[in-house]
């Protein structure tokens, strides 16, 4: 190990840090800007052009607002908590690739930071270390809302996070590898979202759980809650909170582009052109950027669509609708795997099995939720 | 059971959001835009002048009475024919609203004999301390018009000895 590769190394890190350091900053601009567009209004429009530094003005608000430690609290915790969510969300992006390698320097440099075998196990079990933090924080401040925040969120997380492991498990199959460099080169010719639709869409719906995001925003319920687990919560250890959700809805998209989108491949259909990140390596971290971007839209706009589902409906949602729909999506990538190899042409059992599925599930949730008639003695 | 419908709903539901993205905001720029506020609006008051110049309060005070936040306060001074703030023998020399107190009723309107008190288009009102909130004579005041000249005047006598003009009946 040569000081050069630690160097390297030093250097990407920072840059990753900093690039989701700002992004967050900035995904709370794109959030308000795009929501208050929905609401048909402007949004932050007053602090620069285009309201570009309202991040920088909240930044510097959250920094000189006080900072409350409730006394009956349990200090240690209440202190670490914030930490214990921030850190994860940031280390989670370490094995995304960003982009092929490519030689400069008089040496190769890979766009990531880590390229571990396992880089998917990695990912889930880096996602639910964050739990942690909330039931901690909702735990150490000895309030009522806060504790039931806490505890909301850990039974959502926990049950949203089977659906999330196993819409994982399609894509590893699909892949073969469990490696994230791998499946991208995977999603070479044909995104992982086309070949197993339902399973981007499970996915899709599980980060929304786990990150606490409308319509699955249960631990922080405002009117229900008054804000959940970081009620107690003021001033910069707020602001920590607030970092580590937006942190990980940037990393949850890099990671859901990456695994069902292409990651930083081009569109399959540009594969050949000058498009490529064949020929531009560096064309990588742009159409990395794209997706995540587009990925976030959807996160947007979901919350400013949908309500938030009762409570009972979400538990019930992801044990009888999600874990099934996912196991059974497991099932049919195998056995599309598994008949594929006897004739390519089985090739189309997957996408078009695992969407009947989906619709078969949507179809009973929807009977299941209609509303009962009672037959008048 | 219905597969497709549910999932088309759910679509339809996030198609309306997002043509809502392309519709122009509705939001009034405040500062830099404002609305015209309604024709019977009731804001902040102006004590009205004659096309010559001269005040249209006579210091009555029954603005005063009628008040019923008792927010105005009235104390009237003999007019001369060589300082002549109003027609007629009296006018306002202290009249002060209390803008904290003021409810915006519009009494005061309705009592004035000589429509000397209107409640204007300006609801702008701030202030950092109680003292300020007390609009005074100053104040309220509107400008002296183009054809008018500055009070006190001097006039010649016997020509403003009636202090409650000739009005029409009220139009709006």
């Amino acid at each position: 190990m040569d000081w050069a590769l630690v160097l390297e190394w030093v250097i990407k890190s920072f840059i990753l840090v900093m690039v989701l350091l700002t992004g967050f900053a900035y995904l709370t601009w794109y959030e308000r800007k795009a929501l208050s567009r929905m609401q048909v209004r402007y949004g932050p429009n007053r602090a620069g052009k285009f309201g570009l530094l309202q991040p920088i003005a909240d930044a510097v608000k959250l920094i000189f607002k006080e900072e409350l430690i409730p006394d009956q609290s349990e200090k240690i915790l209440f202190i670490l908590a914030p930490i214990v969510t921030v850190v994860p969300a940031v280390v989670i992006t370490a094995t995304v690739p960003w982009g092929p390698s490519f030689e400069a320097f008089g040496r190769t440099i890979n766009l990531y930071i880590a390229n571990i075998d396992v880089g998917i196990l990695y990912v889930t079990a880096i996602a639910s270390i964050a739990v942690y933090g909330i039931v901690l924080a909702g735990w150490s401040s000895n309030n009522k809302y806060a504790m039931l925040g806490g505890l909301r969120s850990t039974a959502q997380m926990v049950s949203y996070e089977l659906a999330l492991g196993l819409s994982f498990t399609a894509v590893i199959l699909l892949a073969g590898s469990m490696n994230m460099m791998a499946i991208v080169e995977a999603q070479k010719n044909m995104w992982f979202a086309l070949i197993q639709p339902t399973g981007a869409v499970i996915f899709l719906i599980a980060t929304l759980a786990e990150l606490n995001r409308a319509p699955f925003d249960m631990p922080e319920a405002e009117q229900e809650l008054t804000a959940g687990y970081h009620v107690e919560y003021s001033g910069m250890k707020f602001a920590l909170f607030f970092m580590a959700e937006y942190t990980k809805m940037i990393a949850i998209s890099a990671i859901s582009a990456t695994i069902f989108f292409g990651g930083y491949r081009e569109f399959w259909f540009l594969k050949n052109t000058f498009l490529s990140v064949d020929r531009f390596a560096l064309l990588g971290p742009v159409y990395m950027f794209l997706k995540i971007v587009v990925l976030l839209f959807g996160m947007i706009w979901a919350r400013a669509t949908l309500p938030r589902i009762r409570y009972d409906r979400l538990m019930s949602f992801g044990w009888k609708a999600m874990l099934p729909l996912s196991l059974s999506i497991v099932m049919v990538s195998a056995v599309g795997i598994a008949l594929a190899q006897i004739n390519p042409l089985f090739k189309l059992f997957i996408p078009v099995v695992s969407v009947f599925l989906g619709f078969l599930t949507i179809g009973l949730v929807d009977r299941s939720l209609r509303r009962k008639v009672y037959e008048a003695r | 059971m219905r597969l497709v419908e549910p999932f088309l709903e759910m679509i339809g539901g996030m198609k309306t959001t997002l043509l809502m993205m392309f519709e122009k905001p509705v939001t009034i720029q405040y500062p830099e835009e404002k609305r015209q506020v309604s024709k019977r609006f009731r804001g902040r008051h102006e004590l009205k002048r004659y096309d010559n110049g001269l005040e249209k309060c006579i210091g009555c005070a029954l603005c005063a009475a009628a008040c019923p936040a008792d927010a105005i306060f009235v104390e009237a001074s003999e007019n001369t024919d060589e300082k002549r703030y109003s027609p007629g023998d009296r006018y306002a020399s202290t009249y002060e609203i209390n803008m904290l107190r003021c409810i915006y009723c519009g009494f005061c309107e309705d009592a004035c004999p000589t429509e000397a008190i209107v409640l204007g288009d300006n609801y702008e009102l701030t202030f950092t301390d109680r003292r300020d909130a007390i609009y005074t004579k100053d104040m309220l005041i509107v400008p002296v018009p183009q054809t008018g000249a500055p009070t006190p005047q001097v006039t010649e006598p016997g020509l403003f000895n009636r202090s409650v003009p000739e009005m029409a009946d009220p139009q709006d």
